[in-house]
């Protein structure tokens, strides 16, 4: 293929709320495009993960060139960027964004506009992208076009008036998207003849060839065989291969300034590469990196064991394998009293975190616990020495502690005004400060300041819930703050049990502690006796539940011809006993872990 | 499959569980009426049922497990259903000649029928007691027509008493089954009835909690919360005073759901309680035959369908269609299972015997600690009154 003329290719990326159509969308136009043999064709191609194409979700950034004959008689060449969603993903997704000039935003006919959206749409104006709306679903009879584009211009000031209207799902009117895209959107600008300026914008680990790098070229050309550095690590590699995603990997010989592709240069791990960081030519380099770099940074800790103690060293590898494919996502060993040893996890959010949890389990065949989620907390001792603290079961003894610090995050989040009075008292309960409220439109803009160990459990989750799925939120980590924190145990038939530590704010410390012994009064199965579930602060129980003893638990019948249903039964009861976790005399199931933190208030 | 693919490799052993007792269950598959509650292998036939056929097929059915199981005592019988008061006397003295004639049948066998209280099968009770029939079973499951009619039984009050006179006059010995914890079943009443029930001066008692088995109509009743049993809490208040009135009749419960006066146990259900050697014969029969040297037990599993048994048996002359090794621990869940049943318990040595493994010291001394189990003197291992109601967890522990 050759190289196209800028004014000849198009950079976009695909904005929608969960189950609006994006995956679907992004399959009409693969179709259409004849980028994918029909027999080949699949659906949600772009979601290459099983989890992604479960839950919906993409995690990954990916690629595709589409090449479209246009209404004109030109072929162009369309290169669709799908990002990842979700908040804790939003540094990967502004990197994508940064990629392309315009955006798709589709938007259910009979939905309207819902939270996912707007951040994604806000970052995408942001990134100075032209957007073209398209509703979906105006087949079906729920749709009412009308309505939701006055919805699109009232609530984010985008002219509706020429929305695209199509429905993915039966292919209707997916040449208009085409030509949207042809005909709305801009080309991409830059300098071929500059020194060479690329973005990273991902990069994933490919069985047979290794790590694979995303690009943007922004000035320049990126050829095989050249020497390009990695101007924030200063790593410098030489150039393999050059190529493109049809989804297929294509290869070619150079990318030039405009386009998106994909290269490979003997990097080892992707860890060893970073999102957002340049690539230049070693010998001819740029003078300026691109802005907007931020290093992958986990917030949120947990701790990974696994079920059978005898799996640690499957675990040991399967962690290896994960990091070379992500590296926001870190680890280091652990041991436990309780779970014997695992590994210290770091995460991007709790998203990140459930999503490693799920791949280790599924890819790797692997039954785990995860412990509950934690910061990282700095702690001034006594005697003057400074510690941080991502595990609340190695916090020191109280007499030792000087001060205790702990993250906070500066929070944006965009409201209907319906909602506002819901969201302004969840961030009060979560020792938020109000630092601003504005607003566009009937939108109310918050922004607050919380603390991220309140944050970081379920505050996406009830956000979500309390606004209808309506309000958005985004994030960035601001700074430490001094912190009345302490540490809540939560005893089991009166042994504590060191993974349900949680350093809490005293302030909060009660009604979490009765939450947390009501959550597992459902999540510990009835056993054949009475089990109390105390919360403790120091030697002082703050809440207690009772989980009574079980009462009936038997068959009245059972003979001859029983017997052997009644053994498949205890075969599978035996398999689920595997999932559970000894604590003295109680058996708690894995997954309680980490339900028990959910707060349904 | 021919008998050749399936039990061509079965190695008959010289002799099974002398010490136990070797059982024949036979299977009659059929019913007048197939009630609500009811999940067992049982069929209505509307134009008739082909009795003839059947003992036909069982003719050879009884010849095909005699062969895998020579130099055998036969120590109890068991006409179960499905509704074998449906056959005619006739059939099960045939039947019964047929075992004798391929087994030894030892003088004190038991030999037990299950039958209905309706009045058309009372009539039969004479004749089949003349076949050699000593232990009847009979399926009264309430003491008042309402309930009767909720469960979907054919019989009523009346009908159930003179059918137990009747039984009690015709066979020395006499077993009748209840069903309770039913709907809305107050301590006070179920208490009642079963006053009166014990009454009867039947030597056995079944005592069963309704339960709501999958592929029932009740299953249908339950989910769409049109039929509420009692919870947990009720149900054991029940239990334990079921426990408490018949024990103070002199009817204790020597299993989860059976009490018996000394001696009135029935010996062939002890025997698969107590994981001895049984064949199970006709549509949906299961049996466990001890096989030579050390591969364990045969577990065999019948054709469920009747007319697919029949053909299945006219083919190949028997109607297996699958078949399990089971040793080791999977023996010895079975004899948990089974065995813990018992308010006798089980032998913790033959456990180990039969499943190669041990009892966790640390899991026995919880339940002791617990109050669920108790280690006798003797060895043996039993669950206490509470363990018995929650044997599902008990085992469960036990065999992890």
């Amino acid at each position: 293929m050759t190289t196209k003329p800028l004014s000849h290719i198009r950079n976009f990326a695909i904005i929608a709320h969960i189950d609006h159509g994006k995956s679907t969308l992004a399959d009409r136009l693969i179709q259409t495009t004849g980028a994918v043999a029909q027999r080949d064709m699949k659906d949600q191609i772009l979601d290459s993960m099983d989890i992604e194409r479960e839950r919906g979700i993409t995690i990954k950034a990916q690629t595709v060139r589409l090449a479209y004959k246009a209404e004109d008689g030109e072929t162009y060449t369309l290169n669709l960027m799908d990002t990842p969603g979700h908040v804790d993903f939003a540094y990967e997704v502004s990197r994508s964004l940064a990629a392309c000039e315009g955006s798709l935003l589709v938007v259910d006919a009979s939905q309207g506009v819902e939270a996912q959206t707007l951040a994604n749409v806000y970052q995408a104006i942001d990134n100075n992208h032209e957007i073209v709306p398209i509703l979906n679903k105006v087949d079906l009879p729920a749709a009412e076009p009308e309505r939701v584009k006055s919805q699109i211009e009232d609530v984010i000031g985008l002219d509706a008036s020429d929305a695209v209207e199509i429905s993915a799902k039966t292919g209707l009117n997916i040449e208009g998207v085409l030509e949207a895209i042809v005909k709305r959107l801009p080309p991409p600008k830059g300098d071929p003849d500059a020194p060479l300026k690329a973005m990273l914008v991902d990069s994933w680990y490919d069985a047979y060839l290794g790590v694979m790098v995303l690009v943007r070229i922004i000035d320049g050309v990126l050829q095989k065989g050249m020497k390009v550095r990695m101007m924030r690590t200063g790593a410098v590699y030489e150039v393999e291969r050059v190529g493109y995603m049809t989804p297929k990997l294509e290869l070619c010989d150079k990318l030039e300034a405009g386009e998106v592709g994909v290269i490979t240069a003997s990097i080892k791990e992707v860890a060893d590469t970073a999102v957002g960081d340049t690539i230049t030519d070693e010998r001819r380099q740029t003078a300026e990196p691109l802005p907007g770099f931020r290093p992958a940074q986990p917030v949120v800790f947990c701790g990974l064991f696994p079920v059978d103690a005898a799996d640690f060293e499957d675990l040991r590898a399967a962690v290896g394998k994960l990091r070379l494919n992500d590296a926001s996502f870190s680890f280091e060993m652990e041991t436990s009293a309780a779970l014997g040893f695992g590994f210290r996890c770091g995460f991007l959010g709790l998203l990140h975190l459930e999503i490693i949890q799920e791949r280790l389990e599924r890819e790797f065949n692997l039954d785990l616990i995860a412990t509950a989620p934690s910061v990282i907390y700095k702690m001034t001792l006594t005697d003057g020495t400074e510690i941080e603290l991502h595990n609340p079961a190695d916090m020191p003894e109280v007499t030792r502690i000087s001060e205790i610090s702990e993250p906070w995050i500066r929070a944006s989040i965009m409201t209907p005004d319906d909602y506002l009075g819901a969201i302004l008292k969840l961030c009060q309960d979560r020792r938020g400060i109000q630092i601003d409220l504005s607003y566009v439109g009937s939108r109310a803009i918050v922004q607050y300041d919380l603390p991220l160990n309140e944050v970081v459990f379920d505050f996406y989750d009830r956000l979500k819930s309390i606004s209808k799925g309506y309000a958005s939120f985004d994030y960035h980590l601001s700074d430490y703050r001094e912190g009345d924190l302490v540490k809540m145990q939560i005893l089991v038939n009166a042994e504590p049990v060191d993974a349900l530590s949680v350093l809490v704010h005293r302030s909060q410390a009660e009604r979490r502690g009765r939450a947390m012994c009501e959550k597992l009064k459902d999540l510990i199965p009835q056993h054949m006796f009475q089990i109390p579930i105390q919360a403790a602060i120091g030697g002082k129980i703050i809440a207690r539940e009772t989980i009574r003893a079980l009462r009936k638990d038997v068959l009245a019948k059972c003979y001859g011809g029983d017997v052997t249903r009644k053994r498949k039964l205890l075969d599978k009861q035996k398999e689920g006993k595997k999932r559970l976790r000894q604590f003295g005399k109680v058996e708690i199931p894995q997954e309680a872990f980490i339900a028990a933190l959910k707060m349904d208030d | 499959m021919s008998e050749r693919d399936l039990l061509s490799g079965v190695e008959a052993a010289i002799e099974g569980t002398p010490d136990i007792g070797f059982g024949v269950y036979i299977h009659w598959p059929f019913c007048a009426r197939k009630c609500p509650y009811c999940d067992f292998n049982s069929h209505v036939r509307p134009k008739g049922i082909d009795e003839a056929g059947y003992l036909q097929a069982m003719e050879r059915e009884i010849a095909a497990h005699a062969r895998l199981t020579p130099n055998r005592t036969v120590t109890s019988v068991f006409l179960g259903g499905g509704t074998p008061s449906l056959m005619k006397p006739e059939s099960v003295g045939r039947l019964l000649e047929l075992i004798g004639s391929h087994w030894q049948i030892s003088a004190d066998a038991e030999i037990t029928l299950e039958a209905n209280p309706s009045s058309v099968e009372a009539e039969r009770f004479r004749g089949y007691r003349s076949a050699g029939v000593n232990r009847l079973s009979l399926g009264v499951q309430a003491l008042n027509d309402a309930d009767l009619k909720f469960l979907g039984r054919l019989h009523n009050v009346g009908e159930a008493l003179r059918a137990l006179e009747l039984a009690r006059e015709t066979f020395p010995r006499l077993s009748f089954d209840l069903i309770y914890a039913r709907p809305d079943q107050s301590l006070e009443a179920w208490e009642a009835e079963l006053r009166r029930a014990i009454g009867f001066a039947a030597d056995h008692l079944s005592l069963y909690q309704l339960t709501i088995e999958p592929d029932t109509a009740f299953e249908k009743l339950h989910a769409a919360g049109k039929l509420v049993v009692p919870d947990a809490d009720a149900a054991a208040d029940l239990y334990e005073l079921t426990q408490a009135v018949a024990g103070a009749a002199g009817l204790p419960a020597y299993e989860i759901s059976n009490h018996a006066t000394p001696g009135g146990e029935s010996r062939h259900n002890l025997l698969y309680w107590r994981y001895g050697e049984y064949v199970g014969l006709g549509p949906g029969a299961h049996g466990r035959i001890v096989q030579g040297d050390d591969r364990g037990r045969l577990a065999t599993i019948a054709e469920r369908n009747p007319e697919a048994w029949m053909k299945r048996v006219a083919e190949t002359g028997h109607s297996v269609i699958e078949t399990e090794e089971i040793f080791g621990e999977t023996a010895g869940d079975e004899m948990l299972l089974m065995g813990l049943r018992l308010v006798e318990g089980i032998d913790a040595a033959r456990y180990q015997r039969l499943s190669g493994r041990r009892f966790d010291p640390a899991r026995i001394s919880d339940l002791v600690t617990h109050g669920m189990v108790e280690v006798l003197p003797d060895g043996r291992i039993r669950t206490t009154p509470a363990g018995a109601f929650v044997l599902d967890a008990v085992v469960a522990d036990l065999a992890a």
